[in-house]
């Protein structure tokens, strides 16, 4: 008998025994009977009519098995790629919502837009005859960035979209705003670029296909953090197949960020197509291909304003934002620049007005929908940007200005000027941690040395709150979500007292299987080796809304606990009966029901073993079996948040910036493994840090190349880009969870573009310069010095 | 990858005929740009002659003034050479700045050399150093061997065997790595000779070069200050989304002032 490992320890990951030996199992690794392969012709224009196919040649290659295009979804009269999620304009308006067809119709309208399937019995035959297939394109010009998009003579991607604009989005009181700006004393202004960035998960996207003619039922495996989504949207949306002749498993996933967060036109092609060639179908993507048909992130140019009274209190916040759709609307994709971001941009400060407009526009781009953070990185990029423009215009110590601003502890709950209601929070606290961790008194003996060297030592803060927990369905079905957002949980108890867990969220990358398990063997009292979790398979596991938006533990480990507690009731009723004693009587701690105040016990496994053997059991009034189940909706967001504060050495001769030190303090709420929340913030730092200083997806004006597509041209961070990592937990609980919890897997990503980008432009404030866009490449910062204020000292 | 033939021969004459007789042949050393290419589709030659088993073509010996490395030599052991480490430092510096580990211990002199990638490494110590490639057919000068974008003065059924550097009296190398690829965004390799100074530059355009007022500079005076107002001209430099021709010349003379100190270090 193993132990019980229980809230708060941390145990090595469960997962990792079959991933560190290769015993993984993911899409690519799995062989069906007679599995043909497939590949996507995909367009090498941003920009084209698609004037027509010839698929002669293509079909006469060996091994050609069949060659699908555009017409034949039309003549299957299939369904268009739905978005699930409805926005409005300020008058309500919906949002204009194109079709977005599972291969091209007509258009193509980026480059990796999806022409053709071409199946085969290799890999090699069907990418041989890809290249025989003719496309007759006749280019059209291409536009790429927001800022082109909406002008009046720019290329239209839609007939009946004018300028290309799919939404004009408001948030807040903009009569208010006007009234407050015209009161100030200081106003000030920001405009900066979010820049585009590509998730990049170890392994690419693959999906396999399958019909099975004797019972009607398909069985699809993609590379997905939400099987039970896709197979809804898929089933009922796309392809009309019924939910119960469907299967979708997502099996071991290979990271997933947002990426694979997604229903694909490649998941509903390959479905479709199995069943046309009755032959189970592979495909698997490229790096490239991923680079090109991945939905990509972020994405915005904005104008925002702050207004201060003389003290640098802040009256109001004003934002103008143009958001980049790429060519079509992705699952997600309009909620991601509006209601992820509008509400986030009270921070943690006490600002009562608020106004945001976002105008959502198509480009001939690859799809831009969630990544890491999805939304709450850009509202706390510009928020704490301009925080620092304001102080630094009005002669304010960056910390104090904050300070004057922040919501204090006691003022939780805190409602905000724009939807959300904070429900607990010490952004004091936080910062005040952050401040001695990072060691902020001894900044400037640091600043003289590094001047010693030649070189520019800046640092930076963001202290900031986000949004997760994905989320409450009301509420987000009064903002536009077109499906639900509670999670599930089954808990099955087997006869000997070992348990495995249903779970409708989405194991890639985050621990799942040892955080759940922590939970189960803390309150039930059973060993932690005994608890398997088993997400992943629409077949296995009840319903679930899948990964995403921090939301894992928040809500699935909620309908979990809440799962457990039932086993614990039925238990107590169990005991209850063996014991004979009154219902009333019976405690349960430590895997022991007892009856109170007398050392009369029935173990754990002994209550499992009565109700699967129910000889002596309370059959009139209790059904025989342990095993539960419970599906909760959150009732509010969870608000976790912090203080990241990034200490930044910059070369002025070849204008590299160095990460030199990096802190973050943050509040998650109740920790359940300290081990992989700390993992959980580097790796969402790191990839903050990535925007900030090194990624950038890149696109040619007028082509639509993406210029940037490949790990020789996309930069990732790397182990030698980053310092080691100062992080800490201080931690309010969320009032509403059930455990306390408020999830952790985006607040790195979110808290640290900020910090980096704020201590990049300190360590150039001498120069004059007043902001630095992302990402502070040596070049851009070269060029910065170049046109500064002040001559470069080089020696 | 699409369908080749695949030939391991053991004698430069067979490779070289191999070379000539195949159409769409193409050589094959540490296939560190090659395979990758054929993988992403982008080349299908009709068959991969291998040099791997070639006798001879892989290790360093001393001759006193010069040292030669064989043109199988992988970059890792260029790397750990106390040979090279000891009479030229400066090259041993740069093989351990190509690519990552796997890189290094795959990749090879005379592959870098015959592929002359306008980002390489090799490249700008084989120039700096005014070295001799070394070919089944004849010894060709570095002056007269690099041509440009890819191009080198190598025949079509020409193999490159080795490359014999002279040991110069001091050397140094300095590379401001492209962030992504780790290729020489610039790179600049100095060297003095008894009779003047060399300094050649990759990454900064569509192929090595060298820098003649640099060179006349630190013949005169071997220090990063003689160069240091040397200003490049950006007619012909690469511009790309990682960096612009004026960045790119600003960077050749601060990298060629980091590799005089590298060289006096």
């Amino acid at each position: 008998m193993g132990n019980v490992i229980g809230i708060g320890a941390a145990p090595k990951r469960k997962e990792d025994q079959r991933f560190l030996t290769g015993r993984g199992n993911y899409v690519s690794d799995i062989k069906r009977p007679g599995m043909a392969a497939g590949v996507f012709v995909r367009s090498p224009h941003g920009h084209a009519v698609l004037r027509g196919i010839d698929k002669s040649a293509a079909l006469a290659s060996p091994g050609v098995i069949a060659v699908l295009t555009g017409d034949d979804v039309a003549d299957d009269g299939l369904g268009s790629l739905p978005c699930g999620w409805g926005i409005t304009d300020a008058k309500g308006v919906p949002m204009k919502e194109p079709p977005f067809p599972m291969l091209a119709q007509d258009k193509v309208r980026f480059v990796g837009d999806m022409v053709a399937f071409v199946i085969a019995e290799t890999p090699e035959q069907a990418n041989a005859a890809a290249d025989l297939l003719k496309v007759d394109y006749e280019v059209l010009p291409s536009v790429v960035g927001v800022l082109e998009a909406v002008r009046p003579d720019a290329p239209q991607l839609f007939d009946d979209v004018p300028n290309n604009i799919c939404c004009n989005w408001e948030l807040g009181d903009k009569a208010a705003v006007e009234t407050a700006f015209k009161k100030a004393a200081h106003v000030a202004k920001l405009s900066l670029v979010n820049n585009r960035l590509i998730g990049n998960p170890m392994e690419p996207r693959a999906a396999i296909a399958e019909y099975e003619p004797g019972t009607d039922r398909y069985t699809l495996w993609t590379t997905s953090q939400f099987p039970h989504v896709v197979r809804f949207l898929m089933g009922a949306l796309v392809l009309n197949i019924p939910q119960h002749k469907l299967r979708v498993v997502a099996p071991d996933v290979g990271g997933g960020f947002g990426v694979k967060q997604f229903h694909y036109g490649e998941e509903a092609v390959i479905t479709w197509a199995a069943k046309r060639v009755r032959r189970p179908v592979k495909w698997v993507a490229s790096r490239s291909e991923g680079y090109v048909s991945d939905r990509h992130g972020r994405d915005h140019v904005t104008e925002a304003e702050l207004a201060l009274d003389e003290t640098g209190k802040f009256l109001a916040f004003r934002v103008n934002t143009l958001a980049n759709m790429g060519g079509y609307l992705s699952t997600f994709g309009p909620n991601i620049p509006t209601n992820l971001y509008g509400p986030l941009l009270g921070g943690v400060y006490t600002t009562p007005a608020i106004y945001c407009n976002v105008k959502v526009v198509f480009t001939n781009t690859v799809p831009v929908d969630a990544y890491r953070g999805a939304g709450r990185p850009e509202a706390t990029f510009v928020l704490e940007r301009i925080v620092d423009v304001a102080a630094s215009e009005m002669g304010i110590d960056r910390v104090e200005i904050r300070r004057r601003n922040m919501i204090p502890k006691e003022a939780y709950p805190y409602q905000t000027p724009v939807l959300v209601q904070y429900d607990s929070g010490d952004p004091m606290g936080c910062l005040d941690g952050a401040l001695v961790a990072a060691d902020v008194k001894k900044f400037g003996v640091r600043k003289a040395a590094s001047a010693s060297k030649g070189k520019f030592r800046g640092l930076g803060y963001s202290t900031y709150v986000e949004a997760c927990g994905l989320a409450p369905s009301r509420f987000a079905g009064r903002l536009g979500a077109r499906g639900g957002l509670y999670e599930s949980a089954t808990v099955r108890v087997h006869p000997t007292g070992q348990v495995t867990v249903m779970i409708g969220t989405h194991n890639h990358g985050q621990g799942h299987e040892t955080t759940f398990a922590q939970i189960v063997s803390d309150k039930l009292g059973v060993a932690f080796e005994n608890v398997d979790i088993v997400f992943g398979d629409t077949d296995r596991v009840q319903f679930g809304m899948g990964t995403y938006g921090s939301r894992s533990l928040v809500v699935g480990g909620a309908a979990l606990s809440k799962a457990t507690d039932k086993v614990i009731v039925k238990g107590k009723k169990i005991a209850a009966h063996l014991l004979e004693a009154s219902e009333a009587d019976i405690q349960f701690e430590a895997g022991k029901f007892s009856v109170a105040g007398t050392d009369r016990i029935k173990t754990f496994e002994e209550i499992a073993g009565a109700a699967y053997v129910p000889h002596n059991y309370p059959l009139e009034v209790l059904e025989p079996g342990l095993e539960e189940q419970a599906y909760y909706d959150p009732v509010n967001f969870t608000y976790p948040g912090g203080c990241h504060i990034a200490e930044v050495e910059v070369d002025p001769e070849t204008g590299t910036v160095t990460l030199v030190n990096y802190t973050a303090v943050d509040d998650v709420g109740t920790v359940i493994n300290p081990m992989i929340v700390e993992g959980q913030l580097h790796g969402g730092i790191v990839q903050g840090v990535g925007q900030a200083l090194f990624e950038n997806a890149v696109y040619d004006e007028g082509s639509g190349q993406l210029l940037s597509g490949s790990l020789m041209d996309y930069c990732m961070p790397r182990a030698d880009h980053l310092p080691m990592m100062n992080v800490a937990t201080h931690s309010t609980l969320c009032t509403h969870t059930p455990m306390g919890v408020k999830g952790c897997g985006e607040v790195g990503t979110i808290g640290s573009p900020a910090a980096v980008i704020n201590a990049v432009v300190d360590a150039l404030s001498h120069l004059g310069v007043t902001h630095v866009d992302m990402p502070a490449t040596p070049n851009r910062i070269w060029r910065l010095l170049q046109n500064a204020s002040l001559p470069v000292a080089a020696e | 990858m699409k369908p080749f033939a695949y030939h391991q021969p053991d004698q430069i004459p067979d490779a070289a005929k191999l070379l000539t007789s195949i159409e769409d042949s193409k050589l094959v050393a540490g296939g560190m740009t090659l395979i990758p290419t054929l993988k992403q589709r982008l080349a299908s030659p009709s068959a991969l002659v291998d040099l791997s088993k070639l006798g001879n073509l892989k290790g360093i010996t001393d001759d006193g003034a010069t040292i030669t490395i064989g043109a199988m030599t992988p970059h890792a052991v260029v790397a750990a050479s106390k040979l090279v480490q000891t009479k030229i430092p400066g090259l041993a510096a740069l093989a351990s700045m190509i690519g990552d580990p796997a890189v290094r211990s795959r990749g090879t002199i005379g592959g870098s050399v015959a592929n002359n990638d306008p980002a390489a490494d090799y490249p700008a110590g084989v120039l700096g150093l005014g070295a001799t490639v070394i070919t089944s057919k004849r010894e060709i000068a570095a002056d007269e061997f690099f041509l440009g974008l890819f191009e080198t003065a190598l025949d079509p059924s020409e193999i490159v065997t080795a490359i014999r550097f002279p040991v110069p009296v001091k050397a140094g190398y300095a590379k401001f790595k492209a962030p992504a690829s780790r290729y020489a965004l610039v790179g600049v390799f100095v060297a003095k000779f008894a009779d003047g100074v060399r300094v050649a530059v990759t990454g900064a355009g569509p192929g090595v070069f060298r820098v003649p007022p640099m060179e006349a500079a630190l013949s005169g005076n071997f220090d990063p200050s003689a160069i240091a107002a040397i200003k490049i001209d950006t007619d012909g430099l690469t511009s790309d989304i990682h960096a612009e021709a004026d960045y790119r010349a600003h960077l050749v003379t601060v990298m060629a002032k980091r590799a005089v100190e590298a060289a006096l270090s």
